[in-house]
């Protein structure tokens, strides 16, 4: 199949604008990508046509937002190779995190018990368990990072020992695109009994993603990276494993039969999705999986692969320029410092030519004060941006250290 | 280049960013030193400075990391600032203030800051706001000589 990836320029009506006269170049899509026309309109038809609560609604309507709520569910489980069974919507990776943790962490990890983790976390998938070390007297280990922004693996299996209960990591790094081996590691975890959870955000709409071929316990993503709408995401949870999970939120829709002292709880999904979820988002992420899927996502896969080789051939031209992370092996972004100039300059100069970077520490502070960095800036691409917007950006950044550092 | 790109990164402020006056730390009697965080971006600054018995800024210095903005920002705030009393100081950066968010500013008092008013582009960039005002937040600290910490954030800039 050959896609005419310039063409899929026009399925996103934000992209044809100028900021102070210049074309938008959006290289954030690692913050949050943008959105397809169909699922723009998609969010809007709901409103316009099915609006209603789901569940135990008898009305036509309601029995409309339900179908296409549990529909949406098919579709994420489908997409990530799970039941739908074991599909939590949830607003993000971050409020699935929390989610295993404060559920499954407290009634599973106890004092003694080692929370591993990595020193390339987002810090949305290390302050839940320095929370819940605190509330269980479990010890949070990390696996270091080596001067390439590559798990040290030589540590691995001495920090995997029978004492961990819990490895949680990373799947894409969203500071240097580090691509960690997941179903490597997640095998290592479980020859020891350790639970796994996988932090999908930067894999979720990036590349192929199947949990049932990972082995991972755990699986968060969030919708608004891969093309859905903000506020919806999904946790995948292995049905065994789900099955012995205490509720963390209470209230309706989880539960079977409510008594003034106490309660029975629903099993499922349903168990974790306390009160009226975000339909609306719900099905409209189904909306972006059918676009991304219509794609292939190893289509995207190669497609960003080949934009990221190339902007990190052409960046080695710039002057001053250094590049964080691996050569090969990683995902859609670049972080780089460019000598004289601070991120956030950098980033202010660039917008000024309608250039959408992002700096600052991407939530990963533990791995800035590894590299002796504030802070970097970053270029994060997607199936929609072209090689003629590297091309702009190398001229940006020529200019902006020729500004900023004569 | 834009305009307002260009007042924002006018000559003046580059060279107080690249050559930092005043940059060092101060320690001994009558020492203060604050340091102040701006969490969003990762930059921090350590300002040290030595009152008289009278409250008036002998010496001040400034070191850290940060980008162009804070840097010039601190740099020319310590040349203001040094032989100033507390009350002139903090009426400083109260008339600062004005001068970088555009709100409430004293156009009167606006001349006595000389070229810290170069500094005027920063209100054309609300996020950079901070960025300018993190040094002044940390003088403003240490003239209530309550070593500590300062975020920007806190601040609600």
């Amino acid at each position: 199949m050959t896609i005419d990836w310039t063409s899929i320029r026009q399925d996103f009506p934000i992209l044809q604008q100028e900021i102070y006269g210049h074309p938008l170049i959006y290289f954030d899509s690692a913050a949050t990508s943008q959105k397809p026309r169909n699922v723009i309109e998609a969010l809007v038809g709901y409103y316009e046509r099915d609006n209603a609560n789901v569940h135990r609604g008898l009305h036509e309507l309601s029995g409309r937002s339900t179908h296409a709520y549990e529909e949406s569910r098919r579709k994420v489980a489908q997409y990530l190779g799970a039941g739908e069974e074991e599909i939590i919507f949830t607003r993000g990776t971050t409020e699935g995190i929390n989610l295993v943790a404060q559920s499954w962490g407290r009634a599973n990890v106890k004092a003694g018990d080692v929370i591993l983790v990595t020193e390339m976390e987002h810090h949305s998938n290390l302050v839940p368990w320095q929370l819940l070390a605190q509330q269980t007297g479990a010890t949070l280990k990390h696996i270091p990072v080596t001067d390439d922004a590559e798990l040290d693996l030589d540590q691995v299996d001495a920090l995997l020992t029978e004492q961990v209960k819990l490895f949680a990591f990373v799947h894409v790094s969203n500071s240097v695109g580090t691509i960690n081996p997941a179903k490597e590691l997640i095998a290592k975890a479980k020859a020891v009994g350790a639970t796994t959870l996988l932090d999908g955000a930067q894999s979720a709409g990036h590349m192929p993603v199947n949990v049932s071929d990972l082995d991972c316990d755990f699986y968060a993503f969030s919708g608004h990276k891969m093309c859905g709408p903000t506020g919806i995401g999904a946790l995948y949870a292995r049905a065994s494993v789900l099955a012995d999970m205490p509720p963390w939120q209470g209230g309706g829709e989880m539960i079977v039969r409510v008594q003034l002292d106490s309660s029975v709880y629903k099993d499922g999904p349903a168990r974790f999705e306390a009160g009226t979820p975000d339909i609306s988002g719900a099905i409209v992420l189904g909306e972006a999986i059918d676009y991304l899927e219509a794609l292939g996502r190893e289509h995207i896969f190669q497609h960003d692969s080949e934009l990221t080789q190339y902007a990190l051939q052409r960046m080695d031209e710039v002057k001053g320029l250094r590049i964080f992370g691996p050569r090969a092996n990683r995902g859609a972004l670049v972080a780089f410092t460019l000598e004289g100039a601070h991120a956030h300059d950098l980033t202010t100069y660039a917008n000024s030519f309608g250039l959408a970077l992002r700096g600052g520490h991407h939530c990963t502070q533990p791995l800035m004060r590894k590299f002796k960095v504030p802070s970097t800036t970053r270029a994060s691409f997607y199936f929609y941006n072209t090689r003629e917007e590297i091309d702009r950006m190398i001229e940006i950044l020529q200019a902006a250290h020729a500004f900023f550092a004569p | 280049m834009n305009d307002e790109l260009r007042e924002l990164y006018q000559s003046v402020i580059l060279d107080h960013s690249r050559k930092p006056r005043n940059f060092g730390e101060l320690h001994g009697d009558g020492c203060v030193h604050v340091h102040g965080d701006n969490p969003s971006c990762g930059d921090e600054i350590d300002v040290f400075v030595k009152f008289s018995g009278d409250g008036t800024v002998e010496d001040i210095k400034f070191s850290g990391q940060g980008c162009a903005i804070s840097q010039a920002s601190a740099s020319m705030m310590t040349r203001k600032i040094k032989g100033k009393s507390s009350d002139e100081a903090t009426q400083m950066g109260s008339v600062f203030r004005g001068i970088v968010t555009g709100q409430d500013r004293q156009p009167e008092a606006e001349e006595e800051l000389g070229e810290l008013t170069l500094l005027e582009g920063v209100q054309h960039f609300p996020q950079r706001v901070k960025c300018a005002m993190l040094a002044w937040r940390a003088l403003e600290q240490a003239i209530n000589k309550k070593a500590g910490t300062v975020t920007t954030e806190a601040a609600g800039e």
